[in-house]
């Protein structure tokens, strides 16, 4: 192999083991944040025994779930049961490959920018995974063969589709500030403070964080697996690894929502001001990243906040939050950012 | 390098392209038919098509075979994974087809697939780029682009509007 082609192959292999291991740490240290943090909302402790402050009982509950008898019961399309949950999880997992989490950084007399994949299609790409992880779910809910999962399954999906809309035509406004489909640009555009699109368009960010919200099944959208009424949803007759494969995908498309926020409307690496200080460009560069991850790290406890503070909605209010007031809104937003460029203020 | 993966990736659409049309249980047709357009979309970005490609996903192999699979869930067809052979006109006009159809391929394609190292020529360089296909829709086929969504969005209406309920 020429040198050129093993350089580009070590350099991608490590971005890739990179990405991957930071979202699969933080799907795994989430499940820690989610117990503590909602024992402290509710004036409770929370795992507190393994390990220091109950640091290790991510890892136990890993290896709880590794050892459980892995059950599929009769009834099930044995197929598509097994196939569902790794359905629902690799499109999860794919989603983190687009997001730049820095600008680039000089190392070894090359620049390396720091992304996976650099897609002139990156939000687009963003939006064809989403539309893949209905299938996971759908399908555990009918492969189930069971009329409680079936119900969670149908719920998802038309959740899903409802609110992918109002979420696509939230992220338009953010393509015409940016001009770009480039994730990267869409960053670039956003150098100052008051260039950040949560500040040009407050509404656009308001229907991309609720849809999110939405998208990941998280509470106050949870109605998939609503407890009180589904018994558990599609993954009523999951048990074992196969379980814990559709709970990573949820932790995993927090993830992928909470650095898409950051991305599209919160400035993504940029820190503003941070030019005016002069460091030297490893530091910038590192101090980027960190900022990347401090902003993420936030939207990930404003998903654990939320849940453990609001009640779930009802089906029908869903769709009618969905339908007839996050969509419109929207296409208003689209009009507010076009507005905006065609006085020449962004 | 590049030949492996292209060739795997056909292997795996004609393999699942075939297997939609003989699986007896429709659910696993879906599943198959996803992965066939999943490839289509594969193919796309070995063109370096990338909007292509993100729409092939988006569209086809999102919306409408959620929707596909949305049916068969719905229509719970359990006495269809029973064999069923066709009648005898039905078996003349699929061969009949059939061969139909792999002539004009044969026809169109002659040309271009002729040995190892030909190429699919005649792409011009930036094809299926987001900035090339925006040209074209809101330039060159602007007429044709709006009157086709508005043709859309009546069919849509229709729609509607026909399957609502009498309530009186």
């Amino acid at each position: 192999m020429d040198p050129a082609l093993l350089q580009q192959v070590v350099e991608a292999g490590t971005k890739v083991a990179l990405v991957v291991g930071m979202v699969m740490g933080a799907v795994t240290y989430m499940t820690w944040v989610e117990r503590r943090v909602s024992a402290w909302i509710q004036d409770r402790i929370g795992p507190n025994r393994v390990g220091p402050a109950g640091l290790l009982q991510p890892i136990a509950d890993g290896i709880k779930f590794l050892f459980k008898e892995d059950i599929v019961p009769p009834h099930v399309f044995k197929p598509l049961y097994i196939l569902a949950p790794a359905l629902s999880f690799v499109p999860a997992l794919l989603g983190s490959a687009v997001v730049p989490f820095g600008d680039s950084i000089h190392l070894f007399g090359r620049d390396i920018p720091l992304r996976v994949a650099d897609l002139n299609v990156g939000i687009l790409f963003i939006f064809a995974l989403s539309a893949m992880g209905v299938y996971g779910i759908a399908l555990a809910g009918w492969s189930s063969n069971n009329k409680y999962s079936l119900m969670g399954g149908l719920r998802s999906s038309a959740q899903l589709i409802s609110y992918e809309l109002a979420m696509s035509l939230s992220v338009v406004g953010v393509l015409m500030a940016a001009g770009s489909l480039r994730l990267n640009e869409i960053v670039m555009a956003q150098g100052e403070l008051w260039r950040w699109n949560v500040f040009t368009q407050p509404f656009g960010a308001l229907i991309f964080m609720t849809a999110a919200l939405a998208e990941t099944n998280r509470l106050p959208f949870d109605l998939p697996e609503c407890e009180t009424e589904l018994v558990a949803g599609y993954h009523t007759e999951y048990s074992s690894m196969k379980f814990a494969m559709f709970m990573m995908a949820e932790y995993a498309n927090m993830v992928t929502a909470s650095a898409l926020m950051v991305t599209l409307f919160f400035g993504g690496w940029q820190v503003p001001g941070l030019a005016s200080l002069r460091l030297p460009a490893l530091a910038v560069s590192l101090i980027q990243v960190a900022a990347f991850c401090l902003k993420v790290g936030f939207f990930l406890f404003l998903y654990v906040w939320v849940r453990w503070t609001l009640p779930r909605f009802r089906f029908d209010q869903l769709m009618d939050l969905g339908w007839k007031v996050l969509f419109p809104l929207a296409l208003v937003n689209i009009f507010w950012v076009s507005w905006l460029i065609l006085k020449g203020w962004i | 390098m590049e030949m492996i993966l292209i060739n795997g990736v056909a292997f795996v659409a004609i393999f699942a392209a075939l297997m939609v049309v003989f699986h007896r249980n429709p659910m696993v047709s879906i599943i198959f038919l996803i992965i066939n357009l999943v490839c289509v979309a594969l193919f796309f970005l070995f063109l370096q098509a990338q909007f292509l490609f993100a729409i092939q996903l988006v569209v086809y192999a999102g919306a409408i075979m959620v929707l596909f699979l949305f049916v068969v869930m719905l229509l719970n067809l359990r006495h269809e994974e029973e064999t069923r052979p066709g009648g005898r006109i039905q078996w003349t006009l699929a061969l009949v087809g059939g061969i139909g159809l792999v002539g004009l391929l044969w026809r169109s394609l002659r040309g271009r697939l002729a040995g190892p190292g030909a190429t699919l020529g005649g792409f011009p360089d930036r094809f299926g780029n987001v900035e090339e296909i925006g040209r074209l829709l809101f330039g060159d086929y602007l007429l044709a682009f709006e009157a086709s969504s508005a043709l859309l969005v009546v069919a849509m209406i229709g729609a509607v509007i026909l399957a609502r309920r009498n309530e009186s």
